[in-house]
């Protein structure tokens, strides 16, 4: 392993700019004559939007123009769509509602974009957009998930009792055979309650028309520069796609939250047309929390069997997931195959049947959020087992190990076909690592400090490198999801890698220039990535998923596997040696069997001089694409334990400790990989301690609006996490990586 | 609209602004000093974090024309010729993923130096680090990463 190849703890390249204050945000970008907007957001969960009134906005002081909805409809500009159809168990298609980019006929959450202003300056905005007189006739508003479907009122008029799709997956008739041999059955209701994304840069857009080219330009906060560039051009019409070109500069995060195409940026971007002027809006902390996709909200009921033995026979889940009050860009598919298909867990578990309700509500829209289905599905699967466990008086630990999926490929009866792992391994390390043999004297130590202590595991499983587009096309999605990538060789040798994927934190200027150092043999300055803009990458899918190392990556490796070829071919020639006899290592062009050796930046530099090239054979120039589409998915899994101390006097709960022994493949920079995990579990003990998304059930008002109301994870809320690692190779990509971004 | 004037890193600046202007908006829109962030509007989340003469400021939360007369340093005007040892330190333990918070995360990591010494334990580090808000790296690595910068300081 060398300094800066595949395995190296190399510092990011891109923290320069980022400690230095020189990073690139949306919001940082300021263009000639840019123009502010405003958005008149609904007070009201669910109302008929009356008359407005938008005189007085238009006549305050700096202001350039205010649209509704109604102007949007008049330029034929078209709503928001949903990528992936989901069909219920009866074949009928979802029912999908209109999603508006300014709402028409009604509002249908708190937040709901309903006018916009655009003004000199965003302070003559929102000034101006208290003036937009706004008629509402408020409606009952549907809020609580479990009964939004016998709730009185519509959120979408034309659809009946607030379902989106009643989704199954499994064989029910065997589920319940299974059940009825059963020794025992466990029973468990959980909430998985709802979250709110805070990437900790609010979204922000910036639209340009430019008429003498009569093309587009949006500076967007987007996890996929070319998936939103797609949507806005072939379903919402804002431009042709050659006509649109996206920027997604430095991104502060996206936890999911930044995948989706929303409102804001859309309006801009037509609205740029119209007042021939670019238009800015960054969000404040107030619109974020009432506007960006929320993540989980679940409701669910389930039900395990297990025979005398231990042996789990059966899982029986009744899911309904909130999806809001519109289908955001992928919500569909979260609370199906990318939650139900995972409930086998790291377990043999013959029989399963899950039944999903998807409800609308009056609350803002829900789509993926960090994980987004998969640790809705490891949820109720750990807290069905351990409390299997327990009912059963068995030690938790082992009856994982009872049951855990022992040999692969292993086939789930929901649609996942696991390729690798050891989670006996990961359980045993992190078991060893925390000392689980000697928990019950730290349980005594603790109780006589007058405290509980109490120990919880994990033992989770992840479907990432999303994903083959055969089977994701079968499953309804709208697009495939493979990934692209092109490597130019420059005539002296440095390297640039143009990439699909994405990076807004997770340090793919380093991690692919890892992978390019470690091919080429070049140092990794030599190597610089490109990404997030759609004038520079051809097309790309963007990261989510945990894809950018196993699919993204691949796409390059692949690439550079074509770059070593023709590289081969110019070497033979200016060797004058067959090419079956140029051999490449640590960056030299040998001839095997004689001293001749040629450096990977000499045989750039040939491919561009090419003075002698037989041009009928070799074409000059050191420049290949690769597309890849994984065969499967990749399975990264594995163990955390964490131990609490709670007061029962005051209730106050500490995390004393906290394990994570996880299996991500080959690892190509563990500080990133550490980075991730421990991004993760923040998020997750954010979840269970000291997040939680609510709104009124009467008036749909969001009461956890702000930080002061909904509490993020502080430094001190966590002890140190101590981790660990295993390894099995995934076996369906050269890289033998799995992806990491979405444990803890 | 109130005249002022300030040192910001080290240059003598001066401008005419609103009253209500903030101080992290003269930053960002009249000097175009965009490394100091805006992440949320209730003071909460340090991403705006700054010193005027010598102390820790949400940047957010002080209005320009208050700062009138003061010697203001923002991330842009810590390193002085090599990076700042804080900076470094960030680098070395990977303490910034997306690295929307780390200009206040730094800043707030020197201001903790300056109060409490170069001898910081975690508890105190992970205390003083309530008024900043990290939504990627679980804090794990920003606590080693003000340790260790600390130390160099």
């Amino acid at each position: 392993m060398s300094d800066s190849g595949i395995g190296a703890r190399v510092p990011r390249k891109e923290d320069h700019r980022f400690i230095t204050g020189q990073g690139n945000y949306t919001d940082d970008i300021n263009l000639p004559k840019q123009t502010y907007a405003y958005f008149v957001r609904s007070p009201h969960a669910h109302a008929k939007l009356g008359r407005i009134n938008t005189k007085a906005a238009e006549a305050a002081p700096g202001v350039v123009a205010v649209f509704t909805g109604k102007d949007v409809e008049a330029d034929g500009i078209g709503g928001l769509i949903c990528g992936w159809m989901i069909h219920s168990k009866d074949g009928s298609p979802m029912n999908a509602g209109p999603h508006p980019i300014l709402a028409s006929g009604k509002v249908r959450y708190v937040g709901d974009h309903v006018a916009v202003v655009i003004a000199e300056s965003y302070a003559e905005a929102k000034a101006a957009g208290e003036l937009v007189d706004v008629s509402y006739k408020v409606l009952p508003a549907v809020v609580d998930t479990a009964t939004a479907a016998s709730a009185k009122g519509s959120v979408h008029d034309e659809i009946p009792n607030n379902t989106v799709y009643n989704w199954a997956i499994g064989d029910e008739a065997a589920t319940d055979k299974a059940f009825s041999s059963a020794a025992h059955v466990t029973s468990i209701d959980l909430v998985n309650n709802r979250l709110i994304p805070n990437a900790m840069e609010p979204r922000a857009a910036i639209g340009d028309y430019d008429g003498g080219s009569d093309s587009f330009t949006l500076y967007t906060t987007s996890q996929n520069p070319h998936v939103a560039r797609l949507v806005l051009s072939a379903f919402i019409g804002i431009a042709p796609e050659h006509k649109l070109r996206v920027i997604a500069p430095d991104v502060g995060g996206g936890f999911g939250s930044k995948i989706f195409i929303y409102a804001e940026e859309t309006v801009c971007v037509w609205a740029s047309k119209k007042v021939g002027r670019p238009i800015k809006w960054t969000a404040g902390r107030d619109e974020a929390f009432l506007s960006d996709a929320h993540g989980r909200d679940h409701v669910s009921k389930a039900e395990m069997a297990v025979d005398g033995n231990g042996k789990i026979l059966g899982l029986r889940v009744k899911t309904t997931a909130n999806m809001g009050a519109y289908l955001s860009t992928f919500a569909s598919c979260v609370p199906t195959y990318l939650y139900a298909t995972l409930l086998s867990g790291q377990y043999n578990i013959a029989n399963i049947y899950a039944e999903v309700d998807a409800v609308y509500t009056n609350t803002a829209p829900v789509d993926a959020y960090r994980g987004a289905g998969r640790p809705e599905a490891t949820y109720l699967v750990e807290r069905i087992v351990e409390t299997a466990a327990r009912e059963l008086g068995m030690d938790p630990a082992e009856f994982r190990s009872k049951n855990f999926v022992k040999e692969y490929p292993h086939q789930t009866p929901v649609i996942m076909c696991y390729d690798s792992g050891d989670y006996q391994d990961s359980l045993d390390k992190a078991c060893a690592l925390i000392k689980y043999d000697q928990f019950a004297k730290r349980r005594a130590s603790s109780k006589r400090k007058g405290k509980l202590r109490g120990i919880g595991f994990s033992t989770y499983i992840e479907a990432c490198g999303i994903a083959p587009s055969a089977a994701v096309g079968s499953l309804g999605a709208g697009v495939g999801l493979w990934e692209s990538a092109e490597v130019r060789v420059n005539p002296t040798g440095n390297v640039e890698v143009l990439t699909g994927s994405h990076s807004h934190g997770q340090g793919h200027e380093t991690t692919f220039a890892q992978l390019v150092s470690d091919r080429l043999g070049i140092p990794i300055d030599q190597v610089e990535i490109v990404h997030g803009d759609t004038d520079k990458v051809q097309f790309g899918m963007g990261t989510y998923g945990s894809r950018s190392g196993a699919v993204g990556m691949t796409a390059i490796s692949k690439a550079l596997d074509k770059v070593e070829a023709k590289a081969k071919k110019v070497a033979s020639h200016v060797m004058e040696a067959a090419e079956g006899d140029i051999e490449f290592k640590d960056g030299s062009f040998t001839v095997k069997g004689t001293d001749k050796a040629m450096a990977f930046g000499e045989v750039a530099l040939a491919a561009y001089v090419a003075h002698s090239f037989p041009t009928d054979q070799i074409e000059p120039g050191l420049k290949e694409g690769a597309f890849h589409d994984p065969a499967n998915f990749t399975f990264p899994a594995g163990c955390h334990i964490c131990e609490v101390e709670v007061d029962p006097d005051t209730g106050v709960t500490e995390i004393v400790d906290w394990v994570a022994v996880d299996d991500f493949g080959n690892i190509i920079n563990p500080n990133i990989v550490e980075g991730q995990v421990h991004g993760g579990i923040a998020q997750g003990v954010g979840q269970a301690l000291t997040e939680n998304a609510v709104y009124d059930n009467g008036t749909g008002q969001l009461l956890s609006g702000s930080y002061m109301d909904y509490c993020m994870p502080r430094a001190s809320d966590f002890p140190e996490f101590r981790l660990g690692f295993t390894v099995t190779e995934c076996p369906t990509n050269p890289l033998g990586i799995k992806g990491c971004g979405e444990a803890g | 609209m109130p005249d002022l004037s300030m040192v910001v890193n080290g240059q003598n600046v001066s401008g005419s602004v609103e009253g209500r202007t903030l101080l992290v908006e003269f930053l960002r829109e009249h000097l175009g000093l965009t490394g100091t962030h805006v992440g949320c509007d209730t003071s909460q989340c340090g991403a705006c974090v700054v010193h005027v003469d010598g102390k820790a400021v949400k940047a957010c939360t002080e209005l320009a024309a208050a700062c009138d007369g003061s010697k203001v340093t923002t991330i842009e005007g810590v390193a002085n010729g090599s990076l700042h040892p804080m900076q470094e330190a960030f680098r070395q333990h990977h303490g910034l993923q997306c690295g929307f918070c780390t200009p206040g995360m730094i800043m707030a990591a020197i201001d903790m130096v300056n109060t409490h010494g170069k001898k910081l334990s975690d508890d105190t580090i992970r205390h003083e680090l309530e008024g900043n808000i990290c939504r990627c790296t679980g804090y794990h690595n920003i606590v080693k990463a003000i340790k260790a910068g600390a130390k160099k300081m």
